[in-house]
């Protein structure tokens, strides 16, 4: 049970209509109370996709639906939404409403789903969980009500060298795009073929539908999502890979890829050579900046506090630190990690370096976070990566300020990623774009 | 009979209040006709899309106070948009003479699974003493939500015992998304729980202080107010919980919109008997000079006023003149909140563009004062004449997409985040002004004729992203009467003998 937050970094359960606009032509159906959708679109911003925000159907649930339930009232917005709105598949998620009074949704999208529509549901009462959860809900849902029903003919672990891919949460990860956009590339350099499932780069619902034949699963992520591979283990027999937090940088994207070649039984000569070159070209840019990193004389920041999801805080820690030069100070997660992952995520931390230790806090209520960093006091010029809240804190304490996570009303973000190799270079530029900005 | 009464915890909604709708299709003229007649009527829609809900409305009312903290009694995601008034908050301050505007303290009591089967109030007294001890807050507001609402939690009566032992006033807004379909029933529901706790008796009256209840736009009325002696007193973006608590001491309550303050303004002439300027607000030449004019009479400066209005003609008619001349023969549709959006209408209007149509998120037949004199619909149409295709219409954009593509005007004016979108798609120009104040008197007029131009001049965006837009929408629906979903309408399927008959979606199968 987790206490009260203050400044939500990520939202409840139905926060995870995002996982379906995500998803090309896929359209999130709402069963909720007016408003849900809203808060989802303006927690985010600028996340329509194809049919989120103001386009997507809602119930709207009002009294009479609190009162005498509102299957009828379900059945009549799905109805609609097929003579309204061109979809290949489409994802009724419950909020509080239908949570509380016990809507039987299941029953009325079986209906529509024996008709021969592409329809699921997922429960994602809002505070049955929050977004990070959900998201392994929906996927789940996803593959068991429409992926069963549709599969390809092929027989389950038929292409030897295709893996499913589960990283980024869609929007909640501000990243997302080029951090799977990244994945995508390196994953293929060393000579795997890849169901992105999200986003621009991959193939749509039809990607959906061949899951089963990927003979694994990559989980990148320190514990969100690995329901989702656990439930493919058990439904299809697929082993999963788990890497423990985004790899940003050279270091961390050749173990990272290392492990999945070695997982998968690659050929390590091919493998090798795509982490030479890749390596090599990462390198290059280090080279070359090493001298302003090393000499710049008018400042330059030489901690950092992160506050984000467990992922990005280890992703970050390990890459400023031995890559960058920025030495990680205390270090704040806001995931509202589960307690019986949170020992794994401290000793993957700790294995940052053997020289510190690198506090860490597990606490979805940011503004403690922010207390904290308050009353710190560590020699030299520092930086705060967190989100839009964490702004002005970073202003009144005169820090070098990087938004990074959601929500981020400060930063616009399309296809930009922190993933890999060069999502490492990226994260530089935009550090010291930052830090050279406050130089006028 | 009136519809304040500050006894009660909470405020009726405004379905119940006031006998609002949200749904309707046909003329402004016949909409403002029905009012006060009996003969108004909510049209259901059998389809229906994402609406807004009170429970950010009543944020915004109390978040933008200066020294207020604010909890969300409910899960996480129902404040998951409320950051977005801490950017405004910051970014706007300096408009309204805040050059350092501090952190907004924004708490979510979190409720999870098990507090729904015992209860949310044990959080909740935690969640305020939290945030007392965090912020130091002149005053905490509490914002209910679905969950806390279902679940019966007694918020009103955690609010008062916390008030009790912690020595500042404890708000609690009754604002449940699933009670009203009209997001604005949160404003009613915010401004309800400020009458009842912040604003005290007047002790003395202020001569000079004029309530302006508003939203965040640039602070246009001190300079204005000045040229009269008077000062403007806003409520609530920017104010502090003793200007507040002030409000009654005032010598008039204005409002830029009464969608908005309906409520408060009502509250303030009933509780504190501070009088409420009825006419519709100062938006295009008619309206400007008589909301001015009342304003005169009210406060006492009748010969003041006629001065400010003579020096506003002189300063900002020719031009005014000039820009009717260059917008003659353009046509445009609005798209905003009920009484904002008659004044756009009448904006619009004043500048010469002909106003084909509308879709008004909700309507009014009656604000909170009961006055005939507050109706801006019927003024609007009285002014200008009438709007054919006059739609109430809660943010469906499915309705609006259609629509536009029949009308096809040479403008899209928008009032809310999210609506410009299916202009541009289409090719439309269109344009979104955040600050209410912007369209306001003779200044306004010029200023929106001059956006307006500058908006229908540089269209190449909108015609290149027409070219390139994705459109979610079935052919088929784009060729329906855009209110078939709407209760009543020929080819609901509710009703008997509906002709249309459901199509078969493409693409709706996998291949």
């Amino acid at each position: 049970m987790t206490g009260i937050i203050e400044q939500e970094r990520y939202t409840c359960a139905i926060g995870a209509m995002q996982t379906v606009t995500a998803i090309r032509r896929a359209v999130p159906i709402l069963h909720s109370g007016p408003g849900c959708g809203t808060m989802v679109s303006g927690f985010f911003e600028r996340a329509k996709g194809y049919a989120g925000g103001n386009t997507a159907p809602c119930t709207n649930c009002g009294e009479n639906e609190v009162v005498f339930g509102g299957e009828a009232r379900l059945r009549q917005v799905i109805e609609g939404s097929y003579r309204v709105l061109e979809s290949e598949l489409q994802v009724v998620l419950t909020g509080c409403t239908a949570g509380i009074v016990g809507d039987d949704v299941g029953q009325v999208v079986k209906e529509f789903q024996e008709a021969g529509k592409p329809i699921v549901h997922v429960d994602t009462t809002g505070f049955k969980s929050n977004n990070y959860v959900s998201h392994a809900h929906v996927v789940t849902a996803i593959i068991d009500q429409y992926v069963d029903r549709y599969a390809d003919p092929a027989p389950v672990r038929s292409s030897g060298r295709t893996v499913n891919v589960f990283a980024s949460l869609p929007y909640q990860d501000p990243f997302w795009k080029g951090n799977l956009s990244e994945l995508k590339r390196v994953l293929e350099g060393i000579g795997l073929s890849v169901n992105l499932l999200f986003g621009p780069e991959s193939g749509g619902v039809a990607e959906w539908r061949r899951i089963p034949q990927a003979f694994a699963n990559i989980l990148v992520s320190p514990w969100y999502g690995l329901e989702i591979v656990q439930h493919l283990e058990a439904k299809y027999g697929q082993p999963f890979y788990q890497f423990p937090h985004i790899p940003i940088g050279s270091n961390e994207t050749s173990r990272f890829l290392r492990g999945v070649a070695a997982f998968a039984g690659l050929d390590p000569v091919p493998v090798e050579a795509f982490i030479q070159r890749e390596e090599q070209a990462f390198y290059e840019e280090i080279d070359s900046l090493a001298t302003f990193l090393l000499e710049f004389r008018y400042g330059l920041p030489g901690y950092v506090h992160v506050i984000h999801d467990a992922s990005y805080v280890l992703g970050i820690a390990k890459f400023l630190l031995h890559e960058v030069g920025i030495v990680p100070r205390e270090q704040f997660i806001v995931d509202n990690t589960p307690e019986a992952f949170q020992a794994d995520i401290r000793a993957e931390l700790a294995s940052t370096s053997s020289k510190r230790t690198i506090p860490v806090t597990f606490d979805p209520d940011a503004g403690l976070a922010q207390a904290a960093i308050r009353g710190f006091a560590h020699p030299g010029r520092g930086l705060l990566i967190g989100s839009g809240w964490d702004k002005l804190l970073a202003q009144d304490l005169g820090l070098d300020f990087l938004s990074a996570s959601a929500p981020s009303p400060y930063r616009l973000v399309l296809t930009t990623g922190y993933l890999g190799y060069r999502g490492g270079l990226r994260l530089i530029e935009d550090i010291y774009d930052r830090v050279l900005g406050t130089y006028k | 009979m009136t519809t304040v009464n500050l006894n009660s915890p909470q405020v009726e909604i405004r379905e119940h209040r006031l006998g609002s709708i949200t749904g309707y299709a046909g003329s402004a003229a016949e909409l403002a006709g029905c009012s006060r007649s009996g003969q108004l009527r909510e049209r259901n829609r059998s389809f229906s899309q994402c609406l807004g809900c009170s429970t950010s409305n009543a944020a915004c009312t109390v978040i933008l106070i200066q020294d207020a903290a604010v909890i969300s009694h409910g899960p996480v995601g129902c404040s998951g948009c409320l950051h977005e008034y801490a950017f405004t908050y910051r970014v706007n301050g300096v408009h309204r003479g805040l050059e350092h505007p501090t952190q907004r303290r924004i708490f979510s009591t979190n409720l999870e699974e098990t507090d729904t089967v015992y209860g949310g109030e044990r959080k909740l007294a935690q969640a305020i003493r939290a945030a007392h001890a965090r912020t130091g807050a002149k005053a905490i507001f509490i914002i209910t939500t679905c969950a806390s609402g279902i679940i019966g939690d007694d918020v009103e009566g955690v609010a008062d015992a916390a008030e009790a032992e912690l020595g500042v006033p404890v708000v609690a807004i009754f604002c449940e998304g699933f009670r009203s379909r009209i997001w604005t029933s949160g404003f009613d529901a915010g401004y309800h729980g400020i009458a009842r706790k912040l604003i005290h008796p007047a002790t003395r009256r202020q001569t000079d202080l004029v309530n302006v209840i508003n939203f965040w736009g640039s602070d246009i009325f001190s300079p204005l107010f000045a040229r009269l002696g008077l000062r403007p007193n806003y409520i609530t973006p920017y104010a502090t919980v003793a200007s507040l608590g002030e409000s009654s001491e005032a010598v008039a309550t204005v409002q830029i919109c009464a969608t908005l303050g309906s409520y408060l303004g009502a509250a303030l002439e009933q509780v504190h008997g501070v009088p409420e300027l009825k006419a519709p607000a100062p938006y295009g030449i008619k309206a400007t000079d008589r909301w001015w004019r009342e304003l005169g009479r009210l406060t006492g400066k009748e010969a003041e006023v006629e001065t400010l209005l003579q020096e506003e003609r002189a300063a900002h008619l020719p031009r005014i003149r000039e820009l009717k001349a260059l917008l003659a023969g353009k046509s445009a549709y609005v798209t905003a909140g009920a009484a904002h959006g008659h004044a756009l209408i009448a904006v619009l209007a004043e500048l010469g563009l002909k106003v084909r149509g509308a879709a008004v998120f909700h309507h009014d037949p009656v604000y909170d004062s009961g006055s005939a004199e507050s109706d801006s619909l019927q003024a609007v149409v009285q002014d200008h004449g009438d709007i054919p295709r006059y739609n109430v219409c809660n943010k469906q954009e499915f309705e609006l997409v259609n629509v536009l593509m029949r009308e096809r005007p040479d403008l899209l004016l928008a009032r809310h985040g999210g609506m410009t979108l299916w202009g541009a798609k289409l090719g439309i120009p269109s344009l979104l002004i955040g600050d209410e104040h912007f369209g306001m008197g003779y200044q306004g007029l010029v200023a929106y004729g001059e956006r307006i131009l500058e908006a229908l001049e540089n269209d190449e965006f909108v015609t290149n992203l027409a070219r390139h837009a994705v459109n979610p929408y079935t052919d088929w629906w784009l060729k329906q009467d855009p209110y078939l979903f709407l209760e009543g309408a020929a080819g609901d399927p509710r009703e008997p003998g509906a002709a249309t008959a459901s199509p078969s979606p493409k693409g709706a199968l996998p291949s």
